[in-house]
């Protein structure tokens, strides 16, 4: 059990069984592309990264994390007209981060919660954004209001997401 | 050695996966075709969601339809009491613009136009979206096994949506016209300046390259110019919202979509275009002199015989209406063709929908021999086989209508030797 910098205490590691490891993020997926179109302020939310995050955060293995984050994204990327890899990239990074940030810190309360989801959705969207530019070569403009703003909405809902979540885990 | 890999195990493991993604990325984005690999796992990820989406779909409307067609009726007879009025006035007007897309046609094949008609399409509904605001894609219910193809054109009644940009064994990704990645010929309804619609990263339409010292109003129909050869000329695309001074000369133009992007529920996919080129065997032989015999002025018709009792007073109007609209826009092109309708190549005919009801007959223009029957049949026509357009009026006045209880008292030979714009040809 890894013992944190925070609290210095050791936190708990979590698993998940199957149908959760593949319903939740493939639930996700579903929702991000069915919502959006009856409900455009879900537009702006991301739930796969809330989801890649949440598992990331919750096994505390950088392996797993990124490759959760890695698969979630390519699926996601897959259901754009965009080249797919672009979401895998930044979710791989996000996936791998949030695992890595898990082992050290203690992210169990509301607070801390909204914190690092807050600071990988913007992390997300820098690697997304440099990945975009410069790999891809897409004409996108960064507007700091805008994804610092889609990044607290989606903080806000990833504390939420995360409780309803935490009836799923296991501990090792 | 082994303890170095054991140490930094999870860093290598990133950069083996981030650098066989970015190895995929480049291989995409030199390829301007989807690779085996990434079109499988577009497929595997399109058909793991699409069946949910087709599902709570079908779910909605059934719910949807149950509710508002067998508890939510109130008003129903009222509406359909003006539906009905709506109806007799579309009618109408219907028989006007039948006679300006005939002498449209018979204009064109004058100046031979060559044109592209909607001749069949799709109809398809809108199952899901995908979800990012970097992609503004939807996928509809329709794909490879419904004789979707790319490139096909995506319209609602309103105005274009987009174009097939990936099609699936049962499912299409439609790229919508707001989208960045996306273009489009249009043109400026009246001013016919022409530039290309593109969409914006928030999502907004914008005409793009028309030079700032052109005059553009706000409130003005785009349409598109069919330079991009997937949609026909002339079906709408917006109107300008906001204009303004852009980069390098060219104007920012903002245009609101015709079609509610965001609300898309029903779409129709454009599966086959006619292009065809009017001759003159459609419309037989006819001389400039003709044409410029028939825009002369000419002696008013004569005022309608007292005697006649009156059948409504909102068919004349209308008449008239028609006379000075053929009089006035000689040259324009038939309006962009009714979406619903599969194939405008041809004219609709009168009402297949409604019952038989009683109507004026109107001699299909394309089979006039003669310059004189352009617009108008031959008077000659025996009489008991023309009725009224409408019970409740007479028929318009380009169109003849033989009065079944007043023979005609000096008929016209059907095909007259020359021109006699004072009695028939438009003003």
């Amino acid at each position: 059990m890894p013992i944190t910098y925070t609290s210095g205490e050791q936190v708990e590691v979590y698993r998940f069984n199957w149908p959760i490891t593949i319903g939740v993020p493939a639930t996700a997926l579903f929702l991000q592309a069915w919502l959006p179109r009856h409900f455009s302020f879900f537009a702006m939310l991301d739930l796969p990264l809330l989801v890649t995050i949440f598992f990331g955060i919750s096994r505390r293995n950088p392996v797993s994390g990124l490759l959760t984050g890695g698969v979630i994204g390519v699926f996601q990327d897959a259901l754009t007209s965009l080249p797919i890899g672009i979401n895998g990239i930044a979710k791989t990074v996000v996936g791998y981060g949030a695992s890595s940030l898990g082992v050290k810190l203690d992210v169990e309360n509301a607070g801390a919660r909204l914190l690092v989801t807050l600071v990988f959705c913007v992390a997300h969207k820098i690697v997304y954004f440099m990945v975009a530019r410069g790999l891809v070569n897409l004409s996108m403009q960064w507007s700091w209001p805008h994804e610092l703003w889609a990044a607290f909405i989606n903080a806000i809902v990833g504390v939420f997401l995360f409780f309803a979540l935490d009836r799923f885990k296991q501990r090792t | 050695m082994e303890s170095v890999l054991g140490r930094y195990k999870n860093l290598i493991v990133l950069v083996c996966v981030l650098f066989a993604q970015v190895l995929g990325l480049a291989v995409q984005v030199k390829r301007t075709t989807d690779t085996e690999s990434s079109r499988l796992i577009r497929i595997w990820a399109v058909d793991s969601v699409t069946p949910f989406e087709k599902a709570l779909n079908w779910i909605h409307n059934s719910s949807w339809n149950v509710w508002h067609n067998y508890f939510y009726l109130r008003g129903v007879r009222a509406e359909n009491r003006g539906l009905k009025a709506e109806i007799e006035r579309l009618r109408l007007q219907q028989v006007r613009l039948n006679e300006d897309a005939a002498q449209a046609r018979r204009l064109q094949a004058l100046f031979a136009f060559k044109e592209q008609f909607i001749s069949q399409t799709r109809p398809a509904q809108v199952i899901g979206s995908s979800g990012s605001e970097q992609s503004r894609v939807i996928y509809i219910d329709k794909g490879e096994s419904d004789g979707l193809k790319p490139d096909m054109a995506v319209i609602t009644v309103d105005g274009i949506v987009g174009k097939v940009l990936k099609v699936f064994h049962s499912t299409s990704q439609i790229l919508l016209i707001d989208d960045q990645s996306s273009g489009v010929g249009g043109i400026l309804e009246k001013s016919r300046l022409q530039g290309i619609v593109r969409g914006t990263r928030s999502g907004e339409v914008v005409l793009e390259h028309i030079m700032s010292d052109n005059p553009v109003q706000a409130g003005e129909v785009v349409r598109t110019s069919g330079g991009d050869r997937i949609f026909p000329k002339g079906l709408p695309v917006g109107t300008v919202s906001q204009v303004g001074n852009g980069p390098d000369l060219f104007l920012t133009i903002r245009v609101r979509p015709a079609a509610n992007l965001s609300k898309l529920e029903e779409v129709l996919v454009v599966t086959k275009l006619v292009e065809q080129e009017p001759t003159q065997l459609e419309t037989g032989p006819v001389r400039a002199a003709d044409i410029l015999a028939q825009r002369l002025p000419s002696v008013p018709d004569k005022p309608p015989d007292s005697s006649k009792p009156a059948t409504g007073e909102a068919a004349q109007p209308a008449a008239n209406g028609a006379k000075a609209t053929a009089a006035s826009k000689p040259a324009k092109p038939p309006e962009a063709p009714n979406a619903a309708n599969t194939n405008a190549a041809n004219p609709p005919k009168s009402d297949e929908r409604t019952p038989p009801k009683p109507q004026a007959q109107v001699v299909p223009p394309r089979k006039a021999a003669s310059p004189n029957s352009l617009s108008v049949a031959p008077a000659a026509t025996p009489p008991g086989g023309l009725k009224p357009a409408t019970e409740k009026g007479p028929a318009p006045a380009p169109v003849k209508v033989a009065d079944p209880e007043r023979p005609t008292p000096n008929p016209k030979p059907p095909v007259t030797p020359a021109p006699n714009p004072a009695q028939d040809g438009p003003q």
